[in-house]
């Protein structure tokens, strides 16, 4: 059961540290804006107090210095400064860091925990250093003494579930709470976990400043909560207190239609507020019913805040049980879904064959069956893989670190702008994204930008600055990496080229085909080696990921001004849409986004190339693969051959099939181990009729027939 | 062998053309009828292709290619015995042709005789020991040998010999 937990904390933690990373790093911008200081202390604050709460108590008191010290900041006692960012960032890594070897934590860790506490303890000024043990954090300490009245409202992020009601609760504690250890903090978290809380201090019974003894508790509090919870479970909150403090527990809300709400006075009446009759007297004149009551001095004016406080709560939760969209969510475990998206992958396929069938014995309830399953599993499959998207902004968050410390650490000014956080990705293929991205964006930083002096010297601002974009359109993702740093020398790239051995000295390439060599394995131009790149196993590793994506990559650069490296990729690994196509006895799969026209190989098209394997299209030259040689199937060709042309790196290529059968669905399976060295094929599916087609590697066949013919 | 627990162990057994070799029953996970095998191209010939076992790809493999005999014919008899080899770390499922299938049966391991060096016509790496049944020699294979990842290397060779 704790494991459940303590779990979910770690999951939670990572989440806020992506928060608090992202935050501080805004932070460094603006250093002047109050609302992220107090998001930083707001997300160490979370950290701190649940990983105390499920014993991760090292995390907790390391954290405890960090929040420490943003609370000075938050004070304005302290002022941020590149140094604070610096050192918070990297207590930031050290939490991360401990909530992942949190089981066995090494000496050497703990050392540098207490080495970066002693910083951060550096960093508080002496006459600061008074009540900082954990618990009495000066935010629970104003709210226990109730001198701010009424106290902001402290409410959980949960939304108004179903069912929820309101319930009215009057806390007066006994004057003696504090001295038999209890903190009305406390309770008021724990009813926070009950539901939504709105708390209203009332201070009037606070005596003079001579006469007060700060031992005692003179605050009452009234609580308005909002939760699905029974009224017992919210007693239960109150059960260590409720023998010598006055607690009455009301629920207000009952199942009254939505419409009418309560008025202020009928809120008053009922929680005793007001006697009946001063009431009535006051019902007769016509204004605003809080204002008399007040300066009547029937009713004190934050008594009557409070029933104000609770009468906008009572509103919202009626407007938010009328309003058909609750956004409620759920966390759920990865795997799960993946199993669920493995299941109707299975689905799919099954579907498939019950068409099949319904198609082959053509009986009509059957055909209306099958049809309904189909337009079913369509939509299933859709909303089943929505499940799986995630924003790649948090990917984006990780690579505005990055940039910060290789600009440190390269002695450049960079900056990273982003655009299209919001766009949607298959979880799994935006985990795969981010190695290939983070390589990306190291070259940028290393190669393309140049350091301040010399960016200067070329009349360019001193900061570089490098832009990451994502954006939809049709069924991929576009990624774009742009930098405006020195942009790649074409005669360098094909000089290193022909040292290579890449190409020969004398042969003529267009820019494109120049700049494609950076792909090419072991090519690196840069002259010396550094930690952050320059071995050349780089650019050759980014595209074959990509490609193992379905995806492609694509440069263009012009010397001096930058280069824009844009990627696309599908939006899901676990369904394409191919073109189903026949070879000899087999079918074979090429994914639909690479296809651009299908046409039949002519017998005079042949002709007229003598025999050659290329094909004049709409006066253009494109050159093909003839399948069936290549994967050296047996038997006569069919009388009319049939050419799919499809486009691989701006390039048109064209594949001789046997037949041209349709679309599918194809939802991809793996191969597995035995086959992983096998060039031309990706993966396999199961057709309707239950065996096996291939799904054809456009890319990779286009690649080794270069290569063939580079060779030859 | 003799340091083998003396328990028996069970054993499978099949024909590849007229030879019956065994292999441990707790490495086969079910057998199956020989359906359409679809043959990934610019493999080797005793990689038949791959299969779907309800909804996963399974690949399978011409044990008697693999031996060094005629390709395997279709026949009612001819069966896809799916097994689990240890490949590395891993655990991997892929099916064996195989001409038929005979039965399970006990063997003691004293009862298993070291494989003669020479006159198998087969890689020793690939033998556990000969066994004997109603008089017949039975052929124990070692599953994971057969099906090492270098075994299985879809080597270039392969490759070419089949492109014109």
């Amino acid at each position: 059961m704790i494991d459940i937990h303590r779990a979910t904390f770690k999951e939670e933690a990572y989440e806020t540290l992506v928060l608090l990373e992202a935050a501080l790093l805004e932070l460094e911008e603006n250093p002047g804006n109050h609302e992220l200081v107090d998001s930083v202390f707001r997300y160490l604050h979370t950290i701190k107090g649940s990983g105390a709460m499920f014993g991760f108590d090292e995390i907790a008191s390391f954290t405890h210095h960090v929040e420490t010290v943003f609370d000075l900041v938050r004070s304005g006692r302290l002022c941020v400064g590149k140094e604070l960012i610096n050192l918070t960032l990297r207590a930031s890594d050290q939490i991360r860091g401990m909530l992942d070897d949190c089981e066995s934590l090494d000496a050497t860790a703990r050392g540098d925990a207490a080495e970066l506490a002693a910083a951060f303890a550096d960093l508080v000024p002496t006459s600061a250093r008074r009540d900082t043990t954990p618990a009495a954090s000066s935010q629970s300490a104003q709210a226990a003494s109730g001198q701010s009245a009424p106290t902001a409202p402290s409410q959980s992020s949960q939304a108004a579930p179903d069912g929820a009601k309101a319930c009215f609760i009057r806390f007066k504690p006994a004057p003696g709470l504090f001295i038999s250890g209890n903190n009305p903090v406390w309770l008021f978290r724990e009813l926070a976990a009950l539901g939504e809380v709105t708390v209203t201090a009332q201070t009037d019974d606070f005596p003079t400043l001579e006469e007060m003894d700060p031992e005692l508790c003179y605050t009452s509090w009234d609580i308005l909560l909002i939760s699905a919870c029974d009224l017992n479970s919210v007693r239960d909150v109150f059960i260590f207190v409720e023998d010598d403090s006055e607690v009455t527990i009301k629920i207000l809300d009952d199942n009254e239609e939505v419409g009418e709400q309560p008025h202020l006075g009928e809120i008053l009446l009922a929680r005793g507020d007001i006697e009946p009759e001063g009431f009535q007297k006051f019902l007769r004149e016509k204004t605003k019913i809080g204002e008399q009551l007040a300066s009547a001095g029937l009713v004190p004016i934050n008594v009557i805040e409070s029933a104000l406080v609770e009468q906008q709560q009572l509103k919202q939760l009626r407007k938010e049980r009328s309003s058909a969209e609750q956004q409620n969510s759920i966390r759920v475990p990865a795997d799960r879904l993946d199993h669920l998206v493995n299941l109707v992958g299975q689905q799919v396929t099954v579907q498939a064959r019950l068409s099949q069938l319904a198609r082959t014995l053509k009986i009509a309830e059957l055909s209306a069956i099958a049809e309904e399953v189909e337009r079913l599993t369509a939509d299933q499959r859709e909303s089943t893989l929505n499940l799986r998207m995630l924003p790649i902004g948090a990917t984006f968050n990780k690579f505005r670190r990055l940039v910060r410390d290789l600009s440190a650490e390269l002695g450049k000014e960079i900056a990273l702008t982003t655009a299209g956080e919001e766009t949607e990705l298959d979880k799994t293929v935006i985990e795969k994204l981010s190695d290939p991205l983070v390589h990306m964006i190291r070259n940028c930083c290393d190669h393309a930008i140049d350091t301040p002096q010399a960016r200067a010297l070329k009349g360019k601002p001193r900061q570089g600055t490098i832009h990451l974009a994502a954006s939809h359109s049709g069924g991929s993702v576009y990624l774009s990496i742009a930098d405006d740093g020195a942009g790649l020398d074409k005669e360098a790239i094909f000089a290193k080229a022909v040292e290579k051995g890449l190409v020969q000295a004398g042969a003529e390439l267009s820019e494109r085909e120049i700049f494609s060599l950076i792909f090419a394995p072991g090519f690196s131009t840069a002259k010396a080696v550094t930690s952050v790149s320059g071995r050349g196993v780089g650019m050759d590793v980014v595209k074959r990921s990509i490609e193992e994506l379905n995806g492609s990559i694509d440069l263009k650069s012009e010397l001096g001004k930058g280069t824009t490296i844009t990627v696309r990729i599908p939006l899901t690994l676990a369904i394409i849409e191919s073109l189903l196509v026949k070879i000899g006895a087999d079918h074979y799969m090429i994914p639909l986004s690479m296809v651009v026209e299908c046409l039949f190989l002519t017998k005079e098209a042949v002709a007229l190339a003598h025999g050659r394997h290329f094909i004049e299209v709409r006066d253009k030259v494109v050159p093909y693969i003839h399948l069936r040689e290549k994967f050296a199937v047996t038997g006569a060709p069919p009388r009319f051959e049939q050419l799919v042309i499809a486009e691989v790196d701006g390039n048109s290529i064209g594949f001789v099939v046997d037949n041209i059968l349709g679309q599918h669905q194809a939802v991809i399976k793996a191969l597995g181990e035995l086959y992983k060295g096998v060039d031309g094929v990706s993966g396999a599916t199961i057709l309707g009729d239950g065996s096996v087609a291939l799904i054809l590697d456009i890319p990779k066949l286009y690649q080794s027939e270069e290569q063939a013919a580079l060779a030859a | 062998m003799s340091e083998n627990a003396a328990a028996p162990q069970q054993y499978l057994t099949f024909k590849l053309a007229e030879e019956t070799f065994a292999l441990e029953v707790s490495k086969v996970r079910e057998i199956l009828d020989f359906t359409t095998v679809t043959k990934v191209p610019q493999t080797p010939d005793f990689m038949r292709g791959v299969i779907n076992l309800r909804g996963g790809v399974v690949p399978v493999i011409d044990l008697r290619l693999k031996f060094g005999m005629s390709p395997t014919e279709k026949t009612v008899n001819t069966c896809v015995i799916v097994v689990e080899v240890n490949m590395g770390s891993d655990t991997v499922i892929l099916g064996a042709l195989s001409d038929s299938v005979q039965e399970v049966f006990d063997l003691d391991p004293d009862q298993i005789e070291p494989a003669p060096r020479i006159g198998t016509r087969l890689k020793n790496d690939f033998l556990k020991g000969m066994g004997k049944r109603d008089g017949n020699f039975v052929i124990i294979l070692d599953i994971d040998k057969v099906f090492t990842a270098d075994e299985l290397e879809l080597t270039q060779s392969a490759e070419g010999e089949k492109l014109p």
